[in-house]
């Protein structure tokens, strides 16, 4: 099966004063579809720049990036917005919501910039609000609703597309625990329902969720991991009741 | 891949919903409501002074014209110069030295000429019953209503053959059978002027007042022969006099060429020796047109500077503001590039909430324009008429004013690099 991601060298240079910055050195990997994947690192250590480069959202000094086999170095601005579009959904830490619009108005965005008619729009805005249990908050705007619900319509919007990876950053860094864990609990869920998901965090507590961690140090790869992934269902489950009132 | 929601089928992405794009626009410019109205009300001062100070000055340009063509079209005036008398010039005023024949001589020998007829006035009292009214009695024969254009608006003007026998009729200006007969018609009535009884045979047209301002109405009309024996007294010298000819040029022919003719012809006939001045001077109507038609234009210029000022004004604000809005938006602009935007998409986006914003403010200016035209109409008099070119004008002007205004703005929110602008605080 062709991998989802594959790099071979990704690297990225930035211009800093008179000299560059290595953001990125050397990053060779493979995710195959349908993974739940960590980048952990400290701030400064290249995770986040691997993250705009996964995400079409900057092009590599040198190195290949090929996503679903299509080599992503060589293309124009207009095609990886159409990749993006196609191929991604991105959930931030601070949610990035339109304020003006309510919430199905804010998950059919990426569909109007795919040209869906309006009618067929609605729809799947409508089925992907109810997927992240927002079934009944439809026309709040992000204004009227928790840390936690927003970031579930930033989610809905990410999967409204039905992309073939999530790329999360830090989506749970402005969130408390129990709405962190329903989160991660989120993201299993769509996992196994077979979105892939790049999620970058500097928090272990979070990482432990995935199925694979790779650590960043210093804009190198210093170790890819596979491990058994913690359930955020049961760790839900397990937090104290006082917790759970507040 | 995933099974959430059904693969999206659609292959290729289209162009953007065009109403879907407007409702984002409005809403944008509806966020910052007072914001977006005080960017708007530049182009909205601009465009609704212009629409109405054009509706001002077309009002009363199309006033003068219909003057100067209440008088006549392509019609020359020729007036006598002073007569001499035993070498006494009699300066203006005095007695013409204008003859009848000089009219026929006029309409026979200058081929562009189509009619010519000589004219005299006079002020009498003029009485028809118990009324009496001072008027000018205008002693002329029927090519003189063919060269001012004038028809009759009752019964009927003077055959030639009466304007030749002497017969004692008389037409009576609109203004003259209102102050002698009010409601009543006076044709078939009989007026007397010097104690002369005379029949209405007709009354004229109204024409309003002359750009001088006299009205034109404010005369009756007898044949020329007939005012000469019974009215005019005549004395042996001055029996053939007339004050004006009344020149009408045929359509198409160049009335300069026909003046010039004209103006050689009187000098033969009035025997001007060839360093003397001109016996006549001869005024061309078309000559007054022009000049009020290139003060017309050089106050449209005016306008147009003007209103060239209040928009690149407006266009600035409207840029300034959208600075700041790409500058407020910074993150949303790279939220949007991030999910799938092109550049294009982003500019497109801002472009038309640029257009809408001089848009609706010169919309409203025209609506504004249009109603203070009316005010004007209704509290000062003026004539007005908004033109429909000019609305379109201003419309399209302020639409391109938000165009490239706007641009750059738009530009720059298109070229922000998504990472920046998702990271903008």
């Amino acid at each position: 099966m062709t991998a989802l991601i594959e790099t071979t060298g990704l690297t990225k240079h930035y211009p800093a004063g008179d000299g560059v910055v290595a953001a990125l050195q050397d990053v060779t990997l493979a995710i195959a579809p349908g993974r739940f994947v960590a980048a952990m690192g400290p701030s400064g250590s290249g995770k986040s720049t691997f993250l705009n480069l996964i995400g079409c959202l900057d092009r590599p000094t040198r190195g290949s990036y090929g996503l679903m086999g299509e080599d992503v170095g060589a293309l124009s601005h207009d095609r990886l917005a159409d990749l993006r579009s196609r191929r991604l959904g991105f959930v931030f830490q601070s949610f990035n919501l339109l304020p003006r619009a309510d919430a199905l108005a804010n998950v059919e965005l990426p569909l109007i910039y795919r040209g869906m008619p309006k009618r067929l729009r609605r729809e799947r805005a409508a089925a992907a609000l109810a997927a992240v249990g927002l079934g009944d908050r439809m026309h709040h705007r992000p204004t009227q609703l928790s840390g936690g619900q927003q970031q579930r319509v930033a989610i809905a919007r990410a999967i409204v597309g039905s992309p073939d990876l999530i790329l999360a950053d830090e989506p749970t860094g402005a969130l408390d625990t129990r709405t962190g864990l329903s989160i991660m609990a989120l993201f299993q869920a769509l996992n196994r329902e077979g979105v892939g998901i790049l999620m970058v965090t500097h928090d272990p507590d979070v990482a432990r969720f995935a199925e694979r961690v790779l650590r960043f140090r210093d804009g190198r790869l210093i170790a890819d991991e596979t491990q058994s992934a913690a359930s955020a269902e049961a760790a839900l489950a397990a937090l104290p009741e006082a917790d759970a009132a507040a | 891949m995933n099974a959430l929601l059904p693969p999206i089928t659609t292959a290729a992405r289209r162009g953007i919903d065009v109403l879907e794009a407007l409702r984002g626009a409005l809403s944008a410019l509806s966020a910052n409501l007072l914001r977006s109205i005080l960017t708007a009300l530049g182009i909205f001062i601009g465009v609704a002074a212009v629409i109405a100070t054009v509706a001002v000055g077309e009002g009363a340009r199309r006033q003068v014209l219909a003057q100067i063509q209440s008088l006549g079209a392509n019609l020359l005036i020729v007036w006598g110069g002073s007569a001499t008398m035993g070498g006494v010039r009699l300066g203006a005023g005095g007695r013409s030295n204008l003859a009848w024949d000089d009219a026929v001589a006029i309409a026979r020998e200058i081929p562009e000429v189509q009619v010519a007829a000589g004219s005299i006035r006079q002020t009498f009292q003029v009485v028809a019953g118990n009324q009496n009214w001072s008027t000018t009695v205008l002693a002329t024969e029927p090519d003189y209503f063919i060269a001012h254009e004038w028809v009759a608006d009752s019964g009927r003007l003077f055959s030639p053959e009466e304007a030749a026998g002497g017969r004692k009729v008389v037409i009576l200006g609109a203004t003259v059978a209102e102050m002698l007969f009010a409601e009543e018609d006076p044709v078939g009535r009989e007026i007397r002027i010097r104690q002369t009884p005379f029949e209405v045979i007709g009354v004229m047209a109204r024409k309003g007042q002359n750009p001088t301002g006299q009205d034109q109405d404010d005369t009756v009309f007898v044949p020329y022969w007939t005012a000469r024996r019974s009215v005019m007294g005549a004395s042996r010298a001055n029996a053939r006099q007339v004050g004006v000819i009344s020149v009408k040029v045929h359509e198409g022919e160049n009335m300069a060429a026909a003046e010039e003719a004209i103006r050689v012809l009187m000098r033969q006939r009035h025997r001007v020796a060839a360093n003397e001045p001109d016996s006549v001077s001869i005024r061309n109507l078309s000559d007054i047109q022009a000049t009020r038609d290139a003060s017309a234009r050089t106050l449209s210029t005016l306008l147009a500077s003007v209103a060239a000022v209040s928009l690149l004004v407006g266009g600035i604000g409207v840029m300034n503001i959208m600075l700041v809005s790409v500058t407020e938006r910074t993150r949303e602009i790279g939220l949007r590039l991030a999910i799938g935007a092109r550049r294009r998409d982003v500019l497109a986006q801002f472009l038309l909430e640029a257009v809408m914003l001089a848009l609706l403010g010169g919309a409203a200016g025209v609506l504004a324009g249009i109603a203070l035209s009316h005010i004007l109409a209704d509290v000062a008099g003026w004539p007005v008429l908004v033109r429909a070119d000019a609305v379109l004008i201003a419309v399209g002007v302020s639409a391109l004013t938000g165009l490239c205004f706007g641009f750059w703005p738009a530009r720059r929110a298109a070229h922000l690099d998504p990472i920046t602008a998702l990271r903008h605080e």
